[in-house]
């Protein structure tokens, strides 16, 4: 007998959506039950669009942003936004920047008048770009060179994968690349990318529509108009035979692994690719999904289990090319050939002989407390909504995550993990250097 | 210098009417079994936050750690999977966690599956069954975890921070050794169980799409059978900290060292906390502070530094931390000397002060405008004796604060004569230096 299935709910996220003369692209989406807003703003440019010999150079770029702008010393941003009362950060993905803020609801203008006045030019001198490179420098020390795993597998997947730059290369930065760049390779990319016709503002939370769009008119409505640059190609062809690599940790206890395919453009086949979002969860979330029943309970072949889509864990903000992945730490001595080995016999299996009963409607319904959840914080719905309004022009499609997940089939499903063959997929192996 | 953008003379909009902080609808209840449910309404999505807290101060360290990885691995009815599987059908989760002061269940579901989320945790409260192949298999994990912590620089100079600060205190070391966790069985299990988790003294916060009242009554219903028995445990009193020679925790190759400042703190309801969170502030609490323009954004010695008050139930401490690139460890240790020298000794600036209160009263209301974070607040607080209406009044005594207070409590717990420092690093590359600046002892990691 089939189990009753849990009713999947809705948000009703209102949405308003317009554009200045200038390009500029907005999205509100009001909710007054809490005097806070959260500011978004996204750039459609990222780690891919970064030229050659300029390695990590969107992301450096990123810290150039908070450097001071046409009205603003050095420090005044960070100062102004938490003399508010409110919190900020940025931060760079494969296909866009995003800056933000969260704040107590009296600092809207103040909010966009900020957001307008970088967005206008932001101060690039030596001097800052100089401090910033070091700064950059040890976020790269701390999250990478002086950790185990630092980097895996979001850095070192993607080079087994891809063969063109703008997909394979560390988003990062080699420090070389990093020390080599300059005042004018910030302005020309400024000019390119930061452009008012290649940007969305949402503004989410305690406003009032009207008010807040007369607002927006204000501040940003004399930002110059520049068009969006052409956004190039940066298609790959599937894989067609495995590919493998391996590199030693030396400060790493415990080997691990990580294992990529490719999935369905996520912008021209919304469609194909969902049953993936939902197949890495019936995979890995929770001690009740097959994988961790199999590899860490029955088998013990490994000791932790993720699987997530997009390679920095972005199902919903990322184009065309990405991947599901896959990614494993194993006890002492683990062999990954044989958690490899597994996962294919597992991928078999759920191509074979399906899922069991209730075990899809299960994973739909938690999957949509994790989608609601990231949505309950009024700055993740800015942020989302934005990314949503620049990639697809369908910011109310945050309201229909939820359900469009839960009408993915079982059929959808094995489909997919048919897909997922040893002959497609990219894998990475860390060894233990640091084991003892 | 060659600046891109001509500067401009356009002026920074003000701020509208603060508005008042608002505390959300809420009931509370204290059942029979000794057990304080409170639940708290907002509703922005449908679903439910829950955060168990039980006190466990004094828990053997292996065996709680062991515990809390192993309480949710089955029921006389249920094993670890279909707890898991029950779970999801409601989209729900719940983990385990245990610090020095409490275990701790959380997770959250949709809105409607609270009453069978809270069916299953009183499953697991009264009935957890510690079956022998799931307790040997999480035993391995564990081991592999910390393992994994250990080769964390974060970890390690945390490890030897505390044990720095703590002494003999229960809270000096807070990580079993992989062979204490090699050695717990599932009969030590079952007896700690019985012993500690129990409803006296524990909180249960439950936070979302909910009426309050409703959902008291719904973990009424659920946990009014779990035992009262049990043993309560009283932890001592922190130590005050004693300052002394820097400790440096050798990490050969290291291309960071990790610093670590302690200073004295008191807890939230002392009547100088608000004064010392403001102090913090200015010197490191938050990004537009001394610590971070002068270390990070004037000289690009490290990333992320930052400083925190850390509540504990046995005493408050304030911990200042910073990644630094190796060549520049004492400059960076000494800039951070300075700051707190400078602000110990000298007064803020009105507007500097400004600046701090707005971001402390405006980050209490982003923290109340999610379910997590409520959920957090009010479970943190409560596990410390405290309510959510205890916000209005630390808002109003950070509204009050004023220069001279918060440069007397600058002078009592941020003077760099009251600071214990221990730096990871590679000791070689490093020791030299740094015993410029003071006394230095130099241990292993």
């Amino acid at each position: 007998m089939p189990t009753r299935r849990t009713k999947i709910p809705a948000t009703k996220y209102p949405v308003e959506r317009f554009s200045l003369d200038n390009g500029l692209r907005v999205v509100l989406t009001p909710d007054r039950s809490a005097p806070v807003i959260g500011v978004a703003v996204v750039y459609d440019v990222g780690i891919r669009s970064e030229p050659e010999g300029r390695t990590g150079f969107a992301h450096l770029f990123e810290h150039l942003m908070f450097q001071g702008s046409e009205n603003l010393e050095k420090l005044a941003h960070f100062r102004h936004v938490q003399g508010a009362g409110g919190t900020f950060n940025g931060s760079t993905h494969l296909d866009y920047t995003d800056y933000f803020e969260t704040l107590p609801s009296n600092a809207l203008e103040r909010a966009l008048f900020l957001e307008a006045d970088r967005m206008r030019g932001p101060r690039l001198t030596e001097e800052n770009l100089r401090n910033q490179v070091d700064v950059v420098k040890e976020e790269i020390r701390v999250n990478v060179l002086n950790r185990p795993y630092g980097g895996f597998p979001w850095l070192t997947l993607p080079p087994v994968m891809f063969d063109t730059f703008p997909n394979a290369h560390d988003g990062y930065g080699s420090f070389d690349d990093l020390e080599s760049a300059t005042v004018a390779d910030a302005a020309d990319f400024f000019r390119r990318y930061y452009a008012s016709g290649n940007a969305v503002l949402a503004v989410s939370g305690d406003i009032d529509v009207t008010e807040a769009t007369e607002l927006i008119e204000r501040h940003f409505g004399d930002v110059p108009a520049r068009p969006a640059p052409a956004r190039p190609d940066f298609a790959e062809p599937d894989l067609t035979a495995e590919r493998r690599r391996s590199y030693t940790d030396k400060l790493a206890p415990l080997p691990a692994v990580a294992g990529a395919w490719r999935v369905p453009d996520p912008l021209t086949d919304f469609t194909g690719y969902l049953p993936y979002v939902v197949l890495a969860e019936v995979l890995t979330d929770g001690d009740a999904s097959r994988l961790v029943e199999r590899l860490v309970q029955r088998d013990r072949t490994v000791t932790s289990l993720g699987g997530y889509l997009g390679f920095m864990g972005d199902p919903f903000d990322v184009r065309d090319p990405t991947a599901l992945l896959l990614q494993a730490h194993l006890p002492p001595g683990g062999d990954v050939d044989k958690v490899l080995r597994t996962i294919d016999e597992e991928l078999d299996r759920l191509a074979t002989d399906g899922l069991t009963d209730g075990e899809l409607a299960r994973t739909q319904a938690r999957m949509a407390t994790h989608l609601l959840r990231d949505t309950d914080a009024l700055l993740g719905r800015a942020l989302r909504m934005a990314v949503l309004e620049q990639q697809r022009g369908e910011p109310g499609l945050l309201n229909e995550l939820p359900r469009l997940v839960g009408e993915v089939t079982e059929e959808q499903v094995v489909a997919a993990a048919a897909t997922l063959r040893p002959e497609r997929r990219a894998s990475i192996e860390v060894l233990a250097g640091g084991a003892r | 210098m060659t600046a891109t953008v001509e500067t401009g003379t356009r002026p920074l909009p003000p701020l509208g009417p603060n508005r008042r902080l608002k505390v959300p609808k809420q009931a509370e209840r204290t059942l029979a079994n000794g057990l304080t449910v409170i639940a708290v309404r907002r509703n922005a999505v449908p679903l439910v936050e829950l955060r168990l807290w039980m006190p466990a101060g004094r828990t053997h360290l292996a065996r709680g750690a062991m515990l809390a990885q192993t309480i949710l691995a089955g029921t006389p009815t249920l094993s670890a999977t279909q707890i898991a599987a029950e779970l999801q059908k409601v989209g729900g989760a719940l983990s385990a966690g245990l610090d020095p002061d409490r275990l701790m269940l959380s997770g959250a579901s949709l809105g409607t599956g609270l009453d069978r989320m809270l069916e299953i945790l009183a499953d697991v409260l009264t009935g957890a069954t510690y079956p022998g192949d799931w307790v040997e298999t999480e035993r391995d994990r564990l081991v592999d975890r910390i393992q994994v912590a250990q080769s964390q620089p974060a970890h390690l100079a945390r490890t030897a921070l505390l044990k720095r600060i703590y002494g003999r205190h229960p809270y000096a070391v807070q990580t079993p050794e992989p062979d204490q966790v090699r050695a717990v069985r599932p009969p030590a299990l079952r007896r700690l169980h019985a012993e500690r988790v129990h409803p006296a003294g524990a909180v249960l916060v439950l936070v979302g799409d909910v009426q309050p009242e409703r959902a008291v009554d719904a973990a009424e219903k659920a946990l009014a059978g779990w035992n009262g028995a049990g043993r309560a445990e009283e932890l001592p009193p922190a130590p005050p900290l004693e300052p002394g020679p820097l400790l440096l925790v050798d990490r050969p190759g290291s291309v960071q060292s990790s610093l670590r400042i302690a200073l004295p703190a008191v807890p939230r309801t002392h009547p100088d906390h608000a004064a010392l969170q403001l102090a913090n502030l200015l010197f490191g609490g938050y990004f537009s502070s001394r610590w971070v323009e002068n270390i990070r954004e004037d000289k690009g010695y490290t990333y992320g530094p930052h400083s925190l008050v850390e509540h504990s139930v046995a005493g408050s401490v304030l911990i200042a931390a910073a990644e630094v690139a190796t060549e520049v460890t004492a400059p960076a240790l000494l800039e951070t000397t300075y700051e707190l020298g400078r602000l110990a000794a000298l007064p803020p600036k009105p507007e500097e002060l400004e600046q701090a209160r707005q971001y402390a009263l405006g980050t209490l209301q982003l923290g109340m405008s999610t379910q997590t974070g409520l959920a957090s607040l009010t479970s943190a607080y409560a596990g410390n004796g405290l309510r959510l209406d205890f916000l209005a009044e630390h808002a109003s005594r950070l509204a009050r604060a004023t220069v001279d207070d918060v440069a007397e409590a600058a002078a009592r717990y941020l003077a760099p004569a009251k600071a214990v420092t221990v730096v990871l690093g590679d000791a070689e590359r490093i020791a030299d230096s740094l015993a410029t600046l003071g006394p230095v002892r130099t241990e292993a990691a």
